[in-house]
C-alpha cells in the first residue's frame, strides 16, 4: 500500500550532524562539509561555533558558503550558537547567527528573545530537565530540543510524552559535551592565559585526553570545554525510540569517518541493522576513546557499552 | 548605597549564628533534592525555616531560599511545595534556576521576590534581561566566569540588582552547565543537588601513600604523611599532554576580599559567601569579619585598613580572586 509507505517515510526518525565542538581549520570544515553533503546519510547539519567565541573569526566567513553548498545536496541546515557568549562580539555573533535567516540552534538563552516567536531549536547546552521547561521554550517557538546529555531516560520519556508536537533529540554518536568554564584549559595546561591562548586548542582535533593518576582514560578538554573520554554510542532499536518519543539522533563530529558513522546509524534506525551489528561497526572505526553509553542506561555515563 | 551581605545557613544553627555575627541576609534550603547543596545532616525542614525566619527577621536580617535545582520529570511536586512552603514561611526570597519553576513561581506566586540562582548561568545583558521581564526576577547572582570589569559593564546594562561570590568554596566550571560528577557517579548538581557525592568516595591506602577516588576514578594521591583532600572532581590531579597538573583548578576556594571595594565600584548589591555545609563557628567568624570589612568600605576605608581586618582568614588553605581577575582564565 503507497499509503502505508508513505506515513513509515514520514516518521522516520532524523539523523542530525552536530556542530563540530573542536579548533578546526577553515580548510578542514571545508572538506569535511563537502563530503558530507555528498555522502553523509545525514538530513541535517548543524554549523557554527558552539564552544569559544575566539575561534569565530576564523570560520565566520566560512559558513555562506557552506550553507549553500549543504541546502544543494538536500540538507537543512541549522545554525547552532555560542554556549557561552559574554562579550559584546560574541553577544552580537549569537544575534546576528539568529538572524540569518536559517533555523537557529540556541545554546544559551541569550538568544532566546532574538529567536521568540519564529520556529528554533534548542541545544544540548540549555537545561531542559522537565516537561515545564521544555513546555515553556515550545511556547515560545521551539520546535525542536537535543536533551542534556545527563538526563535520565527515565525523564526523556516523560517530557517527550507532554510534549508529543516538539521533536525531542538525543545526543547519540560522539564524546559527551560535560562542562564549560570561563577558563581555558587547554591555555592553562601550555602555560597561557585564555586572552593570548595562540589557539593551542587547535593541536587537538578531537580534544586532548585527560587521564587520571592512575592512567585511567577519563575526560578531555577542548578549550572551555570538558568533554568526556568515552565516544557516546547510543544505539537504540527504532521500537526503543517509538517508546522514548524521540524523533532525532545526534552525531557529534570527529576525525573519524562520519560518513560512515552516518550510514551504520542510518541502518541502525531503519531496521537494516542490530544494535549488536552497529556496535561491533562503530568500534571498528579509528575512534579518539572507548564507546561509552551509562547515561541512556541509568548508569553514570562512563560506563561502557555492553557488547553482548 | 551600603553592600548587603549574604550569609549561608546549612543548618538551623547556622542560621543563628550568620544573623548574631551581622548578616544582613542568610541563605538556605529545604532538606530535600530541591536545593544545590542536598547532603545529608544539612538543611531545613518546613518548621524549621518557619521558626529561622521568625529569628532573623527579629534581628532585623533577611532570609532567601535557595530552590536552586532543576525539577525532576514528572515529579515537580516537591519544587512546588518548596515553593508554597517558603512563601508561607515568609522567606524575603526564593533564589531559583529552572525554567519551570520560575515559571511556577510566577505564575503561582506573584508577591514572592525572585532571584536567578547562579545555576542558571546567565552571563549576558540579554539573558538577564529575559529573566527579569518574563519572571520578573529582582536579582541575579554572578556565574563565576566574569571579571569585575565585565561585571561593572553588566550592570551598566541592566536594570535588576546583581549579587557576587565573594568566599568560600569555587568552581572553575560554569555552574548550572557542568555534567562531570554524573559522568563519573550519576549523580550531579543539576540532577541531584550533589557534586562528587560522599557515598562514591573511596580513600585507598598503597605502599605510594593515599589514593582518593571517586567511583573508582583516581582524583589525586598523596604521599605518606600528607593530609589526604576530598576528591572534588575538578579540584583533582590528573594527566594530560604528558603534564601532571591540577588542570583545572588547584585545591583552592575563593577569596575575592581585596575586591569588595572594585565589586561595589562595580554595581554589585549583595556579596555572597559561600558555606552551607560549614558550622556555626566558621560561619560566626568568616560573617563577623566581612561584616566589619563592609562597614569599613561604607565608612570611607582604606584598602589597607580592610585588608588588615580580613588578614586573619587568608591564613591556611591556598585561596583564589578567580575569575574576577581576568589572569585566572
Amino acid at each position: 500500500m503507497p499509503g502505508t509507505e508513505k506515513s513509515i517515510e514520514m516518521t522516520k526518525t532524523g539523523l542530525t550532524l552536530g556542530p563540530v565542538l573542536f579548533n578546526w581549520s577553515a580548510d578542514r570544515l571545508r572538506d569535511f562539509y563537502a563530503r558530507i553533503a555528498d555522502e553523509a546519510e545525514v538530513d541535517r547539519v548543524h554549523l557554527g561555533e558552539v564552544v569559544c567565541g575566539k575561534r569565530q573569526p576564523f570560520t565566520d566567513g566560512l559558513w555562506p558558503e557552506l550553507i549553500e553548498r549543504l541546502q544543494a545536496a538536500g540538507k537543512q541546515v541549522v545554525l547552532s550558537t555560542l554556549a557561552l557568549p559574554y562579550n559584546p562580539r560574541e553577544r552580537k555573533a549569537v544575534i546576528d547567527f539568529c538572524r540569518a535567516g536559517e533555523l537557529a540552534e540556541i545554546n544559551d538563552l541569550t538568544a532566546l528573545p532574538t529567536v521568540a516567536g519564529k520556529p528554533f531549536v534548542v541545544g544540548p547546552f540549555v537545561n531542559v530537565y522537565n516537561e515545564g521547561a521544555a513546555r515553556f521554550l515550545a511556547g515560545r517557538g521551539a520546535t525542536g530540543i537535543c536533551l542534556p546529555v545527563e538526563l535520565p531516560i527515565a525523564s526523556v520519556a516523560i517530557i517527550a510524552a507532554a510534549l508529543p508536537e516538539v521533536e525531542f533529540e538525543l545526543f547519540a554518536f560522539g564524546r559527551l559535551p560535560l562542562a564549560l568554564s570561563g577558563r581555558c584549559y587547554h591555555a592553562r595546561l601550555h602555560g597561557l592565559h585564555k586572552d593570548g591562548c595562540q589557539f593551542v586548542c587547535d593541536r587537538d582535533p578531537d580534544g586532548l585526553p585527560v587521564d587520571t593518576l592512575d592512567g585511567q582514560r577519563f575526560l578531555a578538554i577542548n578549550g572551555i570545554q570538558t568533554l568526556s573520554n568515552g565516544v557516546e554510542a547510543f544505539c537504540p532499536t527504532p521500537d526503543d525510540l517509538a517508546r522514548l518519543g524521540v524523533r532525532r539522533l545526534r552525531l557529534s563530529p570527529h576525525t573519524t569517518d562520519m560518513v560512515a558513522v552516518s550510514r551504520l546509524y542510518r541502518a541502525l534506525l531503519d531496521g537494516r541493522a542490530d544494535r549488536a551489528e552497529t556496535l561491533a561497526a562503530l568500534k571498528a572505526l579509528d575512534l579518539p576513546g572507548e564507546l561509552v553509553d551509562g547515561f541512556t542506561r541509568g548508569q553514570p555515563g562512563s560506563a561502557r557499552v555492553e557488547m553482548a | 548605597m551600603s553592600l548587603e551581605l549574604v550569609c549561608p545557613a546549612g543548618t538551623p544553627a547556622a542560621l543563628r549564628a550568620a544573623v548574631e555575627a551581622g548578616a544582613h541576609s542568610v541563605y538556605c534550603g529545604f532538606r530535600d533534592e530541591t536545593n544545590a547543596r542536598n547532603f545529608p545532616g544539612l538543611n531545613f525542614s518546613p518548621d524549621e525555616l518557619v521558626e529561622g525566619i521568625r529569628f532573623a527577621h527579629a534581628h532585623g536580617a533577611k532570609v532567601l531560599v535557595a530552590i536552586n535545582t532543576f525539577a525532576k520529570a514528572g515529579a515537580m511536586d516537591a519544587w512546588k511545595a518548596a515553593l508554597a512552603n517558603a512563601e508561607k514561611a515568609g522567606a524575603d526570597a526564593v533564589i531559583l534556576a529552572d525554567l519551570a519553576v520560575l515559571d511556577h513561581a510566577a505564575t503561582h506566586h506573584p508577591d514572592l521576590r525572585l532571584h536567578l540562582s547562579v545555576q542558571a548561568a546567565a552571563a549576558t545583558p540579554e539573558a538577564i534581561a529575559f529573566y527579569a521581564d518574563t519572571f520578573g526576577v529582582k536579582r541575579v547572582v554572578m556565574p563565576r566566569v566574569l571579571s569585575v570589569e565585565e561585571i561593572a559593564k553588566l550592570n551598566a546594562a541592566i536594570d535588576v540588582e546583581t549579587e557576587a561570590f565573594v568566599f568560600g568554596g569555587l568552581c572553575p566550571m560554569t555552574e548550572g552547565r557542568c555534567s562531570l560528577s554524573s559522568y563519573a557517579t550519576g549523580k550531579s548538581p543539576n540532577l541531584t543537588g550533589v557534586c562528587s557525592p560522599p557515598e562514591h568516595v573511596a580513600y585507598s591506602e598503597d605502599r605510594n601513600g593515599t589514593a582518593t577516588r571517586l567511583n573508582g576514578f583516581t582524583i589525586d594521591r598523596f604521599g605518606a604523611g600528607e593530609q589526604a583532600g576530598y576528591p572534588t572532581l575538578c579540584k583533582g590531579r590528573f594527566m594530560a599532554g604528558g603534564k601532571t597538573s591540577y588542570l583545572f583548578e588547584d585545591p583552592v576556594s575563593l577569596n575575592a576580599a581585596s575586591l569588595i571595594a572594585a565589586l561595589a565600584k562595580a554595581g554589585i548589591t549583595a556579596l555572597k559567601i559561600e558555606g552551607r555545609q560549614r558550622g556555626k563557628g566558621y560561619v560566626t567568624e568568616v560573617v563577623r569579619t566581612f561584616r566589619a570589612a563592609v562597614e569599613a568600605i561604607d565608612a570611607g576605608g582604606t584598602e589597607v585598613e580592610v585588608g588588615r581586618l580580613l588578614a586573619g582568614l587568608v591564613e591556611g588553605g591556598r585561596q583564589t580572586s578567580g575569575a574576577y581577575k581576568k589572569a585566572w582564565r
